[in-house]
């Protein structure tokens, strides 16, 4: 088997062919180094590669395995972490210049999981500056551009993950989703993309934006291979207080048992009959003419396998931009105070201690992360509390009910995941309203804490790909891969990303 | 609700003093206007949020808590989580005898 | 230039001092609140003075990604302050970060509590040396972290005026706290200032006999700011208020509330507003300075703390804590008073010098309180008395004490020779004193014959004497008593040798 083939399996079939021996982990990784090599000068998905570490790791579960230990599936199977995520001993930036040349001492709680399983970690990848944006325009190290057409953005804040996934440069990846981050860059390349529930992945290790609506989730090619990597990374840990309502990964719940099941129900004649899928009163505008049309298809396709399809009402949902740039903002604000010049990151000098903070936090800071650290602390001061944050986490308790009330009539919702297919760089960076739009689809599930993901539609505009949301109630999360997966197995395969060159 | 419906420049640079982050004239200028558009989209959650509707600070909060969640008091080690001196202060701008230097406060607090 | 002062006498005539107390302590957990980092306070070590930074995980140093999570033994005693403090304990309580940049700060917030503290609406009477009880009512007692340690370099005395820069350790940076917050206290007139320090004296006390802190004020376990305002005489208003930190010691807070008194009282008196601001306190110079201006606007952005989950307390809980909590100190001083049948000025005297607990330590080994209570008030005592509360191994023990005065009771030795046998064990002479009275031969001689001997050579002595006691002037046996005791050595029973020579008087 030539590279070119290797690059492009999927997770688990890299897994069967590994466990297998038909492959080794270490050819395979060579496989994705070199494709690294070959397309990062166009792409530029990462911020550092690792690739000593990822190749030691690669031999040591090759040893493992012709030792006749039994290993994970995915044991030497190939990964890229998006760069929110702390890695022990590997530079960890966040995307911002304040952390430039940071070493953490300390891994992610979902770190060590992956390192205990041991997949080789090929590289921190890119994002807009502390997962503020919708197409990795703002990190401080330069732009990620799109597989399917390099001029164009990959989606934010986790550009880096998803463009790495979708032009073969690795075969998984973990993202962070605080308002869509993981979801929006899957649907704006043609690959896959899910938020867990909240709380059920550690946050213990990722630098925190809005720690309430903050979640690491998978990103890769196929719908079971992102359940493969949730089935992992799932689960409590005594380090995250949020996380104790997780659950184990268990043979009843396991997201990769639940995948499959999907598969098997999208491939039969009506295999979806007995299921109610909700369509969204307030998500039928705002939506490019095409990306909607790829939409409305999947609605068909999911009729004539048997779904009975149901308008919901979700009254509130258009308060939820609002409260998502009041609660995201506020909180942000408060978790970055900490990037003050005194215990680890860049310092700019001052002649007190006040003005060392607030010249260091003026010149590594970029332009869009102060933007919402201003916003947040306004919305929380005194005098403004009420009117702001207050009033915010109010409409946040409307959403979740328009959720419950959806879901007590239907089995998942389905939405268009972005409104547009990927756009041009620089064409809404000027204009932060116009940005924040992006998310409109994609919040709500973070405001209530909901699972969701996204997974391919189809081609649309300008012959570049769309996404279809799928949200499901808290806990549900092997549900949404079921669902996920059966649509998936509806829908024409995407041809390959026609941005690179060959 | 807030007697404010817009951002001024004068409260822009309040709020970038409290946020500590130091913003020249022409800085201050681009955020006012910025967030000034903003505030229109954010600031209409104030005609759902009315007195009868309650808050949600954590989203799996519910009425009835599966329990507290608490930590055994145990000491850490250097195997857990304990760091030495070196791996806490290696990430540092400036360090002088194994503490953080901070340059002059002129405040007490 | 040094402040105006009004005499203290004058400025309470003229005005009503209100005062309130925010209270921290350090709580003696082995761990920190928010994570499992070693906890200073557990043990006063010294050592992590000179190792700084050491005593930290990611949580507590503030790492991007670190996580808060809650200490379970901080609740418990927690619960613990609150219940000894009469405070209701809320079945549901919130965490809260309060936002401020300071070097000291890790994260720039601090994890308190804020609209729902976990203590509220309890209150603690305290008792003046001279009886006087006062009830100070407390608002709140909520969790909360401790921040790191600037240490000030290129000032004097490591102070921050005239300081280059600071040096942090961050070693102390999440130590449990409770902070306690009174309401303000009204109607203690010229006293506000001994209360003020008694209060924080009763909270000390409490704090120790619970087990909750190490509770030393020298050591920074237990820190007070004094807040302080005046009103015209009888106006019944509210005047302006500071708040004085740095008093790091029970006469401080005394001192400093009779400074600000005089000096508040000064400022009024000259037809100007009480300025609104913080003030430290400066052992040296006995005043108080300028910090910083307090403003009740200080802008903290208190939102939810969304990394922990509320604290729900429910009431079987609450009754579990309760059961394990000892007598408090006030009830514990009541009972024995009554018990022991204390004087209230020998009362007063065991409480200032801290002898309660040894008192009761002898009386449980068998000692009378009378006995227990004269011995260890003893200046000879004092370093053994001390060592003993400070958990150290003391000189003479509670045992020893014990032992010495059952042979006072049995008569077999009086408090001269119990005096002789005391200052043998403290030269090291032997531990039982029993077996000192023995070895030295010092037991009380009960020999009537000799007694009656010895009475006979003092009345051939004095024979005038005889005849007044045979006359009915008893006070004229005194002479005859020292002439006896010095025959007999000191070793007679003085209490027989009076009943003989009445008798032998009479013959």
């Amino acid at each position: 088997m030539d590279n070119k083939e290797i690059i492009r399996l999927t997770a688990l079939e890299l897994s069967r062919k590994i466990e297998g021996g038909e492959l080794t982990s270490r050819q395979v990784t060579d496989a994705f180094i070199e494709r690294i090599e070959q397309v990062e000068p166009q792409v530029h998905a990462f911020i550092v590669t690792t690739f000593d570490e990822a190749r030691k790791t690669a031999d040591e579960i090759d040893k493992k395995r012709q030792d006749g230990e039994k290993l994970h599936p995915l044991a030497g199977v190939p990964i890229a972490i998006k760069d929110v995520v702390v890695t022990k001993g590997i530079q960890t930036t966040a995307g911002s210049k304040m952390l430039e040349g940071w070493i953490p001492p300390y891994d992610a709680s979902l770190v060590v999981k992956i390192k205990e399983i041991g997949m080789p970690i090929l590289g921190k990848t890119n994002m807009d500056e502390f997962a503020m944006g919708s197409s990795t325009e703002h990190s401080a190290y330069g732009k990620t551009c799109n597989p399917w057409d390099l001029d164009r953005i990959p989606g934010g804040s986790g550009g880096g993950s998803a463009a790495a996934v979708a032009a073969f440069e690795a075969p998984l990846a973990i993202g962070t989703d605080t308002g869509g981050s993981i979801r929006q860059p899957a649907a704006v390349t043609g690959t896959v993309g899910a938020k867990p529930t909240y709380g059920y992945v550690s946050r213990y290790g990722l630098v925190a934006l809005s720690s309430s609506l903050d979640q690491a989730g998978p990103c890769s090619r196929t719908v079971i291979d992102s359940a493969l990597l949730q089935d992992v990374i799932q689960g409590p840990d005594y380090h995250d207080s949020t996380s104790q309502l997780s659950s184990e990964v268990t043979a009843e719940n396991s997201n990769y048992q639940a995948a499959l099941e999907g598969l098997r129900i999208g491939s039969e004649n009506d295999g979806l009959k007995g299921v109610k899928v909700g369509v969204v009163k307030q998500m039928q505008e705002g939506f490019a003419p095409e990306v909607f049309a790829r939409f409305q298809e999947e609605i068909e396709a999911l009729e004539e396998k048997g779904a009975e399809i149901i308008e919901v009402d979700c009254p509130h949902f258009e308060y939820a931009l609002g409260a998502y740039y009041l609660i995201m903002p506020s909180e942000a604000s408060s978790n970055l105070a900490r990037f003050d010049g005194m215990r680890y990151g860049q310092r700019v000098d001052g002649a007190s201690s006040d003005e060392m903070m607030a010249n260091t936090r003026g010149a590594m800071f970029g332009e869009e992360v102060k933007r919402r650290i201003l916003l947040g602390t306004y919305a929380l001061s005194a005098g403004y509390y009420d009117a702001y944050y207050g009033s915010a986490q109010k409409v946040r308790t409307l959403i979740q009910k328009d959720f419950a009330e959806a879901f007590a009539k239907v089995d998942f919702i389905a939405t268009p995941t972005a409104p547009t297919v990927a756009f041009k760089f620089g064409e809404k960076i000027d204009d932060p309203l116009a940005m924040y739009m992006n998310d409109i689809a994609t919040i709500p599930a973070n405001l209530a804490g909901i699972p969701g993901l996204s997974l391919p539609s189809g081609l649309a505009e300008e012959g570049l790909p769309a996404g279809i949301q799928i949200l499901v109630p808290a806990k549900s999360d092997d549900k949404m891969y079921k669902f996920a997966a059966a649509i998936e197995a509806m829908t024409d395969k995407l041809p390959e990303p026609k941005g690179l060159e060959k | 609700m807030a007697e404010k419906e817009h951002f001024s420049k004068e409260e822009v640079a309040r709020i970038a003093d409290l946020a500590k982050i130091k913003l020249d004239y022409k800085q201050i200028e681009k955020m006012t206007t910025d967030l000034n558009v903003i505030n229109e989209a954010i600031a209409k959650v104030q005609e759902v949020a009315t007195e009868d509707v309650e808050a949600t600070s954590h989203p799996l909060q519910t009425d009835n808590p599966s329990g507290n969640v608490l930590r055994e008091d145990i000491p850490a080690t250097f195997e857990n989580d304990l760091l030495t001196n070196e791996e806490a202060i290696a990430g540092a701008p400036k360090t002088e005898q194994g503490m953080f230097l901070a340059p002059q406060i002129l405040v007490e607090d | 230039m040094a402040d105006k002062l009004l005499g203290y006498e004058e400025a309470i005539k003229k005005y009503d001092p209100t005062f309130g107390i925010e209270v921290h302590v350090e709580l003696a957990t082995k761990t920190k609140m928010f994570c499992p980092a070693p906890n200073p306070a557990y043990d006063n070590n010294l050592e992590n003075l000179t190792h700084p930074n050491t005593m930290l995980t990611p949580v507590s140093l503030g790492l991007p990604g670190a996580l808060p999570v809650l200490n379970k033994q901080a609740v418990e005693y927690a619960i613990k302050i609150g219940l000894a403090l009469n405070c209701e304990i809320a079945e549901k309580s919130v965490f809260s970060r309060k936002n401020y940049f300071y070097p000291d700060m890790t994260k720039n917030f601090q994890t308190s509590q804020y609209d729902l503290p976990t203590c509220i609406n309890g209150y603690v009477d305290v008792e003046l040396d001279d009886g006087e009880v006062f009830r100070v009512d407390i608002e709140r007692a909520h969790l909360e972290e401790d921040a790191g340690k600037n240490n000030h370099v290129g000032g004097a005395e490591g102070r921050i005026q005239g300081a280059d820069h600071s040096l942090v350790d961050y070693n102390r940076a999440g130590v449990p706290l409770i902070e306690i917050v009174t309401r303000p206290v009204f109607n203690t007139g010229k006293r506000a200032p001994e209360v003020a320090a008694a209060y924080v004296r009763t909270l000390r006390d409490i704090f120790k006999a619970i087990g909750v802190s190490n509770a030393q004020m020298e050591r920074g376990n237990v820190r007070a700011d004094v807040n302080l305002s005046l009103a015209p005489a009888g106006s019944g208003k509210l005047g302006t208020r500071t708040e004085t930190k740095n008093v790091n010691s029970f006469s401080a807070i005394e001192a400093a509330a009779k400074y600000e008194i005089r000096r508040q009282g000064a400022v009024l008196d000259s037809g100007a507003d009480v300025f609104q601001e913080t003030r430290m306190w400066h052992e040296a110079s006995n005043d108080t300075s300028s910090g910083r201006p307090k403003s009740d606007a200080d802008d903290y952005r208190y939102f939810p703390e969304p990394d922990l989950m509320p604290l729900y307390i429910s009431r079987e809980k609450v009754e579990e804590v309760r059961a394990t909590l000892p007598e408090l100190p006030q009830a514990k001083r009541n009972r024995l008073k009554e018990e022991y049948g204390f004087k209230p000025l020998e009362m007063r005297d065991v409480i200032n010098a801290e002898a309660l607990n040894i008192i009761e330590d002898t009386v449980k080994k068998g000692a009378t309180p009378q006995g227990a209570r004269k011995w260890w008030m003893n200046e000879a005592l004092e370093e053994s008395r001390k060592a003993w509360n400070e958990g150290q191994e003391p000189t003479i023990t509670p045992d020893q004490i014990a032992a010495m005065d059952k042979l006072v009771q049995e008569g077999k030795i009086n408090d001269k020779i119990a005096r002789q046998v005391l200052d043998a064990m403290i030269q090291g002479e032997g531990d039982d004193p029993a077996k000192i009275v023995a070895d030295k031969g010092l037991e009380v001689v009960n020999d009537d014959g000799a007694l009656i001997a010895a009475i006979q050579e003092a009345f051939a002595k004095m024979p005038k004497a005889k005849t007044d006691i045979a006359g009915g002037n008893q006070g004229a046996a005194g002479p005859i008593i020292g002439m006896v005791m010095k025959a007999t050595g000191g070793q007679a029973d003085g209490k027989r040798v009076r009943e003989l020579i009445l008798e032998e008087a009479a013959k």
